[in-house]
């Protein structure tokens, strides 16, 4: 078990940060024409627009809330006169909420997709495979939510930041601070991890385009390509 | 003043037979692909009728073009946040049955059906499901010919200001044919809507196209033009259109829609125009002065200042002795007998119209018609002149009065030259245009030989690369890179092949059950 969770939280992010990486700096490269949001609308439109905005705000509420929950060195917290309770507190319920949001939005997107006979005809296993896996993952970090709030003092959450940010900057202790926590939690990493090996081979890359979105908003209307 | 050319595009509505070969054989050429089964590059409509995609005309339905708010343009569908808002879910996307749900046959069935007491069929099967269609509701061409009711037909936007319950009795009935591509627009709606910035307008030629490598399929696009004429693949996940046949245009060659026209109906030639304009031109206020605004934008290729000007910005010299012996200058400009399609939606295209002339004629040999040429009224005319203004001035009549005048009057003068073997000037007084220009006129109208319809400089590769490096490389291609459209499955995915077949495996398992039972 022990050397388990070493590799898993102290190797793996390694192994799934390059896959994530060379991936996709190769499919831009190289396969660019398969770089796509691959959007079903045209085929069906129905349940899409609930489903669909509900989905991708709260993930994206998801996405941007452990990156600053995670990532922010626990010293900025703490200078700010954040307590470790209450910013576990507010994490717990912004993520709850957005996590609700996202999956209420999820269920509808593979109803949708799973019921229509023109969508579950032109599904690849790729698309099945990205929804039910974000769909256990998002499950996971929903009953996580039930574990922490045994224990509200903070120190599970802070041991979590810990970890994570020893992992970006690359210190070898990060498993250790792993190691006690409860196993939804583990799961939960280990499939938001995974999450990023499979990044680079389905749909999520549009995730790059639609941020790459914001040069559109100081762009000319018009664009005129010269030749050569 | 920045100077750019094009190759337009006129069609003589007058001329057309409504045959339908530009849509087959660019359909044969471009568009017999996955996902792109629905979508046709070029298509022929019967007005009146909604049309293909189901009312693509009416743009309280789908947003498409441009609007004017407070002197700014914005495309229809929203400003940038608002698109970049509405990619999750684009409220404005046509849906595929507004074109048509895909659909082949079971032909198959024919030669593996058991023996049966009523002769087999072959029914249709959906290209989107691979089952089996009870009725094909609706097709690219539904309206043939005014096909179905008139209760639907009148949908139709260009209705607007007439009396449409009057043109449903059969004396009154009216159709013309309306061949329609992409209008490769000065001013393009989905240019501006595309967040990725993967549609551009070539500099050189006008063309625009979809770099398919950049494209990221949020298809405002598709919603953005007014046309509907941009098709997003539902295979490759990519938008689509009309690429004005750019490696046959490079090369000198007509488009395959103009080269096949057997009603020689298409003109294609290059136009200058000034490109600093543009915004000014399409920000028109009344969209009736739209039509006269884009007009304005046209530079005379005569006019050795304009040359001198181009020459200094690198236009090829053969490009400006193109643009001086072009027929879509001369109808659009000279003769002022082609319309830009829908003006009102400002996107200044650049595929004209002229408008369709015989209906009136029964009128003229019934006698209706003075001999000065006097168009009759309105009433008189099969073709409603407002439904013509609808669909080619934003609703002002009296350049199209003028434009059918000049065209009658042609035939007039014709008429007095060939019959009576005395040219009749009282036939083309009060004209704009001059004798000269009615014989030029009838020469490229009426007769209209191949090099006078088409006058296409080929590009100057040179100028810009050397030719060299291309040596080897893939040419024209579809799908990733040098394929030929069918791109094999990779590491990256690839979406499965349409199984259109799946329930054709199914019967034939089933006739074979059936036969070896029997």
């Amino acid at each position: 078990m022990d050397y388990l969770d070493k590799f898993i939280f102290g190797i793996y992010p390694y192994i799934v940060l390059t896959i994530f990486i060379v991936g996709c700096l190769v499919r831009f490269e190289r396969e660019q024409y398969s770089w796509k949001s691959d959007s079903s609308q045209l085929l069906y439109r129905g349940q899409l627009r609930v489903g669909s905005i509900l989905f991708h705000l709260g993930i994206l509420g998801l996405f941007f809330g452990h990156l600053g929950g995670l990532l922010t060195p626990v010293i900025v917290w703490d200078t700010l006169g954040v307590s470790h309770s209450l910013k576990q507190l507010v994490a717990m319920t912004a993520g709850g909420i957005m996590g609700s949001m996202c999956f209420v939005g999820l269920v509808i997107l593979i109803h949708r997709r799973f019921t229509v006979d023109r969508l579950t005809q032109n599904s690849t296993w790729r698309d099945k495979l990205l929804l039910s896996w974000l769909l256990v993952t998002l499950c996971l970090g929903l009953s996580t939510i039930f574990v922490s709030a045994q224990h509200l003092d903070g120190h599970e959450m802070v041991n979590l930041m810990t970890w994570a940010q020893h992992v970006v900057t690359v210190r070898g202790d990060a498993a250790s601070y792993i190691m006690n926590a409860s196993i939804i939690f583990k799961i939960h990493l280990f499939m938001g991890m995974t999450l990023f090996a499979i990044f680079p081979f389905t749909r999520l890359v549009h995730i790059f385009s639609g941020f790459g979105m914001v040069t559109y908003i100081t762009r000319k209307w018009q664009l005129v390509r010269p030749r050569s | 003043m920045k100077i750019r050319a094009q190759i337009g595009m006129v069609l003589n509505l007058d001329k057309c037979i409504g045959c339908h070969t530009c849509s087959v054989t660019c359909k044969n050429v471009w568009t017999s692909r996955d996902g792109v089964e629905y979508a046709w590059f070029n298509n022929v409509e019967t007005k009146p009728g909604v049309g293909y995609p189901k009312e693509w005309e009416n743009q309280d339905k789908y947003n498409g073009g441009w609007v004017l708010k407070n002197n700014k343009l914005k495309p229809r569908q929203g400003g940038k946040l608002k698109i970049m808002a509405n990619i999750f879910a684009n409220p404005d996307l046509p849906q595929i049955d507004d074109y048509y749900e895909p659909f082949t046959y079971d032909y198959e069935h024919l030669q593996n059906a058991p023996d049966m007491k009523t002769p087999p069929t072959a029914r249709p099967v959906s290209v989107l499901t691979g089952k089996k269609m009870d009725k094909i509701k609706w097709g690219p061409n539904w309206e043939d010919d005014l096909g179905g009711e008139f209760s639907k037909r009148s949908k139709d936007a260009l209705f607007e200001g007439i009396q449409k319950e009057m043109m449903s009795t059969f004396e009154n009935t009216f159709m013309m044919y309306l061949p329609r591509l992409c209008e490769h627009c000065l001013n393009p709606a989905c240019v501006a809507s595309c967040p990725s910035g993967s549609i551009y307008k070539r500099e050189d030629d006008g063309i625009v196209l979809i770099d398919q490598d950049k494209c990221r399929g949020w298809r405002m696009c598709v919603s953005g033009c007014p046309y509907k004429k941009i098709y997003y693949n539902w295979v490759s996940g990519k938008s689509e259109k009309c690429i004005f046949c750019y490696p046959r245009i490079e090369g000198g060659q007509p488009t395959v829609c103009s080269e096949t026209c057997v009603g020689r109906i298409r003109y294609l030639g290059v136009l200058l125009y000034d490109a600093d304009k543009i915004e000014d031109a399409a920000s028109a206020e009344d969209p009736k002065d739209l039509y006269q605004s884009q007009l304005d934008l046209f530079l005379d290729p005569n006019d050795p200042e304009v040359i001198a000007e181009a020459l200094k910005q690198g236009i090829p010299q053969s490009w400006l002795d193109a643009a001086k012996k072009s027929p879509v200058y001369k109808m659009a400009v000279d003769w002022k007998v082609a319309f830009p399609l829908h003006p009102e939606y400002r996107t200044l295209p650049m595929v004209w119209y002229i408008p369709p002339l015989s209906p009136i004629q029964s009128a003229v040999e019934q006698g209706v018609i003075g001999d000065k040429g006097i168009i009759p009224g309105i009433k008189e005319l099969r073709i409603p002149v407002r439904y013509l203004a609808n669909l080619l001035t934003a609703g002002k009549e009296e350049p199209i009065v003028e434009a059918l005048e000049t065209m009658i009057a042609m035939r007039r003068y014709m008429r007095s030259k060939s019959v009576d073997a005395q040219p009749d000037l009282s036939t083309i007084e009060n004209l704009h245009v001059s004798e000269e220009q009615i014989n030029e006129m009838y020469q490229i109208m009426a007769i209209a030989n191949y090099e006078d319809r088409f006058v296409i400089p080929s590009s100057h590769k040179e100028m810009v690369e050397d030719a060299f490096q291309d040596k080897a490389s893939c040419g024209f291609s579809f799908g990733n890179g040098c394929s030929d459209g069918a791109s094999k499955e990779s590491l990256f995915g690839k979406k499965q092949s349409p199984i259109v077949f799946t329930d054709m495996i199914n019967d034939r398992n089933r006739n074979k059950e059936k036969e070896s039972n029997s």
